[in-house]
């Protein structure tokens, strides 16, 4: 494969009709080379840490309290601090766990499926996108932990012998849920850490060349004593392309199961055949809606335009479009089923939807899900990064109240009428929700601080420099 | 050839460079040796004649593995250990079994690549030469290195800087062992 003299193996007719070059998109500006791309990352480690870091680091810190102080109390008191009462009684913590869940997805998207599809432009933004998924499954995970009410016994979840010998009932998607959420997590986890290896190999030793040993030693650990021989790249890279491919199908399983929680049930409003594929385009959208938010003000403060460059943010954006225009589709597609289904149940679920008294949340979702994206159509509004920042919160604020239109009007607006109610959540919900922003910027900043944001072998491996046929053909 | 020192170490500037210096170590009919890159470069394997990875192997095992656990788990706890007839379906049926089954799947097929990578890397080893010369702060930033290591049948100190020299090595130095 090495040797191909590309004149010998051109179709005649090419050098007759001399196509066009259709130059590829530069993933990194203004040619940098490799030390350049090893300095700026691993400087952002190796500097001081910035004012603004310390600022933001102590208002995380103190929104992160409010989840803290929630889920105490909750935990002191009881389910009940919650604003369930029936016919509501899983509200915002199923809808806050979805929502984290879903923007997730996003991170093991560009990790996992754009590696598959060979998308080069993942590499400047994958490590960022998969801490932002191990984070967001950090804050997913609290709710329904803790909304088991006796924290202590969240164990019974999974399939470990208790003294009331009774085992997991393996039919319940619930159950499911379990299984395919803390594997999610785990293989999360895995690749990130996979992924980090030659990163923090380099920061091993560039710590203690600057005679930085505890450092040294503390990245040295994780970095398992890489040392980028080519024998070993051949393993790892086997290894990332596998993890990538089973990392796929988890993916796509997750949010399908998550959706089999309300589409096993027979509540209208839930119980569609639409859900798996719809839930799984959707936290897509959010999840590359977050990324957005979190990238945007990267880029400015680090100066990192040359890595992700005005291409990348036009593929984010042509993402979130088309995703978000899917899950416009199947808003649609939910009213005509049900129409078209002629199940009166389901007809006025979806009436009531957009009409009945949570028609405020219905029309912030479609404004926020199906409005929003389409400005990515502009290439005007592509470029303008202030103004892709702000559509992108509204795409974070949409998603979250896709979830509550599915889960609370369908729960609030049951089978009989004489349990009918508005839900409305307890001020320790709101707290404990807006809590976990908090806990998911402490632990961004952290990873901002202490590791590569960005995969440096990985950009490395997608410049011309890497490329040991770049720039000449014949040999 | 000096049996206290692991080897030779050349560099190399551009991954072109290593890659044409790669076929030549390899048809020098050198075994005992390795290129250093700080990123994958594409097409190396075949100019050092390095083979297939193994590393499939070990994750189609784990799948298999982690299958068969889901599926036992869910028939041994429902139907063996306390069987308990649940809105009259039968005590085990793998269509209910199989979401956790496929999860179970996945999570042991990321635990074997892992751990098969790393085994077939002989992964991790903290102290090994290479890391302990000047040159791999180069090697994983912008250079491109080549170790050919003493246990080589081939190998001979003054010989092999020799060659590394002439297929374009620069700053051609033995490595303590």
């Amino acid at each position: 494969m090495s040797h191909v003299d590309s004149s010998a193996t051109q179709p005649a007719i090419l050098s007759e009709v001399k196509p066009a070059e259709f130059p590829r998109a530069t993933l990194v500006e203004h040619n940098r080379g490799f030390d350049w791309i090893t300095d700026k990352i691993c400087g952002i480690i190796e500097g001081r840490t910035p004012g603004w870091w310390w600022a933001c680091f102590a208002l995380a810190c103190f929104v992160a309290s409010w989840t803290v102080g929630g889920i105490t109390y909750l935990v002191a008191t009881g389910v009940g601090v919650w604003g369930h009462a029936n016919p509501v009684n899983w509200a915002w913590d199923i809808v806050n766990f979805v929502f984290w869940i879903g923007i997730g997805h996003a991170g093991t998207l560009i990790s996992a499926i754009l590696c598959l599809l060979r998308q080069k432009w993942r590499t400047s933004i994958n490590r960022a996108a998969e801490a932002m998924t191990i984070f967001a499954v950090v804050c997913a995970a609290i709710f329904p932990v803790f909304h088991v009410g006796r924290v202590w016994f969240a164990w019974y979840l999974f399939p470990i012998p208790n003294a009331n010998y009774i085992w997991q009932n393996f039919r319940s998607p619930l159950e499911w849920d379990v299984f395919a959420v803390s594997t999610y997590g785990t293989v999360s986890v895995l690749f990130w850490y996979v992924g980090l290896i030659p990163d923090l190999a380099i920061l091993r030793d560039r710590f203690y060349k600057a005679g930085n040993k505890v450092r040294s030693w503390l990245y040295g650990v994780f970095a398992m004593g890489w040392r980028g021989a080519n024998r070993h790249w051949s393993n790892y890279e086997m290894a990332y392309l596998i993890l990538a491919g089973v990392s796929t199908p988890l993916v796509l399983s997750v949010h399908t199961i998550v959706s089999f929680d309300f589409a096993v049930s027979l509540l209208p409003g839930w119980h569609t055949t639409i859900f798996p594929p719809y839930f799984v385009a959707g936290a897509i959208f959010s999840g590359f809606g977050m990324v957005l938010t979190l990238m945007l003000p990267l880029r400015s403060i680090y100066k990192l335009e040359d890595l992700i460059t005005q291409y990348h943010i036009d593929c984010m954006c042509k993402i979130t479009l088309a995703t978000g225009t899917i899950v416009g589709y199947a808003y649609g597609m939910e009213f005509f089923i049900a129409w078209y289904g002629a199940n009166p149940y389901e007809g006025f679920a979806f009436i009531n939807r957009a009409f009945g008294h949570y028609a405020w949340a219905y029309w912030i979702m479609i404004s926020c899900n199906v409005i929003t994206p389409q400005f990515f159509w502009f290439k005007k509004i592509r470029e303008n990064t202030w103004l892709v920042w702000v559509l992108s919160i509204f795409v974070n604020v949409g998603m979250w109240f896709e979830r509550f239109v599915i889960i609370v009007t369908s729960l609030a607006r049951d089978f009989l009428p004489s349990s009918w109610g508005y839900y409305s959540p307890s001020i320790v919900e709101i707290f404990t929700f807006f809590g976990t922003f908090g806990v998911f910027s402490v632990l961004f900043l952290l990873f901002i601080r202490f590791l590569p944001i960005m995969p440096m072998a990985e950009i490395k491996a997608v410049t011309p420099q890497g490329d040991p046929h770049a720039g000449h053909n014949a040999h | 050839m000096a049996a206290s020192n692991h080897g030779v170490i050349a560099t190399f500037d551009t991954a072109a460079d290593i890659f044409h210096a790669a076929e030549k170590v390899r048809d020098a009919g050198f075994k005992n040796w390795d290129c250093i890159t700080p990123c994958p470069v594409h097409g190396l394997d075949g100019a050092m004649g390095v083979r297939r990875s193994k590393v499939p192997r070990f994750s189609f095992i784990g799948g298999v593995i982690g299958f068969f656990t889901g599926m036992s788990l869910i028939w041994w706890t429902g139907a063996v250990d306390y069987p308990l007839i649940v809105g009259g379906k039968p005590l085990f049926s793998p269509m209910f079994a199989f979401p956790v089954a496929y999860e179970l799947t996945i999570l042991f097929t990321a635990f074997a690549t892992i751990g098969g990578m790393f085994f077939l890397n002989n992964l991790p080893m903290h102290y090994h030469p290479v890391l302990k010369t000047d040159h791999i702060v180069r090697g994983l930033d912008d250079k491109f290195l080549i170790v050919i290591e003493a246990t080589d049948p081939k190998f001979d100190a003054a010989e092999t800087k020799a060659m590394l020299e002439s297929i374009g090595g620069s700053e051609v130095t033995e490595i303590e062992s």
